[in-house]
């Protein structure tokens, strides 16, 4: 994909304390990530008519980062491949596009206008304030964590530099059995580099599936040739000349490696919000329109702690989402926050994974205390997990069931009852059940 | 370089030059097409892309695949003989293609 070059100074935005023409005021992005892209586009959709810029940290245009783990890793996804919007997309939609700048200091008066500076001293001038700074991978506190061949994997950078050290690598560590750890495992197996998987909870995924998901997943990625070791912790790792040579495990184990990915979650990005006296708790404290703290500045995606979206909550659960959907549907709340619009962000949450030959899709969300519902598909893989909190359905874990999943999704947003009993009964499909659900007796 | 024709449910049609390797649905999004939303980037997870194929691009396309079937049995928008999800239509060189954009994806 084509880099976009970073302006020069002498823009007509670049004069710091120029005064806010409210005719057209200046929306400025910070954070291109699909969360930042999304809003851009959609704020100048819902009728924003003043400029908007939008600041990347990384050198590229915006880009889609699902495939990073996936097929970019096989190398079956081309650089160019990656790019959310055309060049031509930013030009029409009067979108300035900054990109390989760093913002690293906020002024946010009261009135939620300001002053964003870039390390390398350019300043912008806004009228209103976007955060979409993402998250950063979480830190192992794990000692010789800096060895060369340790990587952990976020964006394009990481997945290069990691798609690299695969064409060589001989016996790759996966550190954290979750989405992406195992993504990564499934790829490198694939691609003929043994791999052994460390989780230290007993299951895997273990945060976002429940058991029974998790053991059908780690079947199919055994059977392919993932080998998975759960309820142990790595200890340390160990080195020669400054390069990774093995894990030491907690329970004596030590094993070889000159890979290791650490895919232990993420952190929202949130220093520059705390810095300018936004609330901060693990992420920035948004309310159902995005809106920060100063009930001016916005922020979306894995950098806001939000409210549940989901129909069902009462709006006193918080929490942050890591996904394309959210990133997405919270950016397009946002932007109606933004133009006056004002629909607060209500939305059934959904993720997807790409789990060797399984794939993953989970709607709603489950706590670790709800019940299942086991069932299994038609055509061979495909089982669904449905999660009951007493009485009602709050989430589907589908494996290789998209339609299940699609059924699903639409129920939650329609709060159709299934109860558990019928539920149970794989004689019809889900959408059956629930398209019978609906038609009124 | 292929060619790809957009309808709209009004009729409003675009044109759009793509790149061969694309898929509809990329072209689409990346160049602000409403109507098609691709919120998985391509999948076959999210079933926002759901189109009408012209049934002159029929034989242009490899058929529909079992997920993409069960996934088009769940379009928001009621499915018909010549639907297809547009990001499993990947373009060739010098095509000419045709979809009319269904009324919704969510």
């Amino acid at each position: 994909m084509p880099a976009h070059p970073a302006r020069g100074p002498g823009s007509p935005r670049d004069h710091p304390g120029s005064p806010a023409v409210n005719t057209t005021p200046h929306l400025l992005i910070v954070g291109a990530g699909q969360a930042g892209a999304h809003l851009a586009g959609s704020a100048r959709d819902q009728g924003w008519k003043g400029p908007i810029t939008l600041i990347g940290g990384e050198p590229h245009a915006p880009y889609t980062r699902p495939p990073l783990s996936k097929t970019f890793l096989k190398g079956q996804t081309p650089l160019s491949s990656l790019a959310l919007r055309s060049d031509a997309y930013y030009t029409q939609h009067r979108i300035d596009l900054v990109v390989d700048e760093h913002i690293d200091h906020i002024e946010l008066a009261g009135d939620g206008t300001g002053t964003a500076t870039a390390a390398t001293g350019r300043r912008w001038r806004f009228d209103r304030l976007a955060l979409a700074t993402g998250a950063r991978p979480r830190h192992l506190p794990i000692e010789h964590a800096d060895l060369d061949g340790v990587l952990t994997l976020r964006d394009l950078h990481d997945a290069q530099a990691l798609a690299q050290r695969l064409t060589t690598a001989t016996a790759l560590v996966v550190i954290g059995g979750g989405f992406i750890g195992l993504e990564v495992a499934a790829t490198a197996t694939a691609a003929g580099v043994p791999t052994t998987v460390v989780e230290a909870a007993p299951t895997l995924m273990n945060r976002v599936v429940s058991a029974a998901t998790a053991k059908i997943v780690a079947t199919a990625h055994r059977a392919a040739g993932v080998r998975i070791r759960t309820g142990v912790r790595p200890l340390r790792l160990r080195g020669t000349n400054g390069t990774i040579t093995a894990v030491e495990l907690d329970d004596g184990d030590e094993l070889p490696a000159d890979l290791v990915v650490i895919g232990v979650g993420a952190q929202p990005r949130d220093e520059l919000a705390r810095a300018a006296g936004l609330h901060c708790d693990n992420g920035i404290v948004v309310d159902a329109h995005c809106l920060a703290s100063d009930g001016h500045t916005i922020a979306v995606g894995d950098c806001a702690n939000l409210p549940d979206p989901s129909p069902a909550s009462d709006g006193t659960v918080r929490l942050r989402l890591e996904s394309v959907d959210n990133a997405v549907e919270q950016a397009t709340s946002a932007a109606g926050t933004l133009t006056g619009l004002h629909r607060p962000y209500r939305s059934v949450p959904w993720f997807w994974s790409d789990q060797g030959n399984l794939k993953l899709q989970i709607a709603g969300l489950a706590r670790p205390d709800d019940e299942i519902v086991l069932r299994t598909g038609r055509r061979p893989g495909q089982h669904t997990t449905l999660r009951y909190r007493g009485s009602r359905l709050v989430a589907a874990e589908c494996l290789n069931s998209p339609a299940d999943f699609l059924a699903v999704r639409r129920a939650l947003g329609e709060e159709t009852p299934l109860p558990r009993v019928t539920a149970a009964d794989t004689g019809l499909s889900l959408k059956e059940h629930l398209a019978a659900a609906r038609t009124p007796r | 370089m292929p060619k790809i024709f957009y309808t709209q449910p009004d009729g409003r049609q675009t044109a759009l030059e793509a790149t061969a390797g694309d898929s509809v649905m990329q072209t689409a999004v990346r160049n602000g097409v409403s109507g098609i939303v691709g919120q998985c980037g391509g999948s076959l997870s999210c079933a926002t892309c759901h189109v009408f194929l012209a049934e002159e691009n029929t034989d242009d396309f490899p058929p529909v695949g079992d997920d993409e079937d069960e996934m088009l049995d769940c379009a928001a928008t009621e499915r018909q003989d010549n639907s297809r999800l547009s990001c499993q239509l990947i373009l060739r060189e010098g095509q000419e293609v045709h979809v009319t954009i269904p009324e919704a994806q969510l």
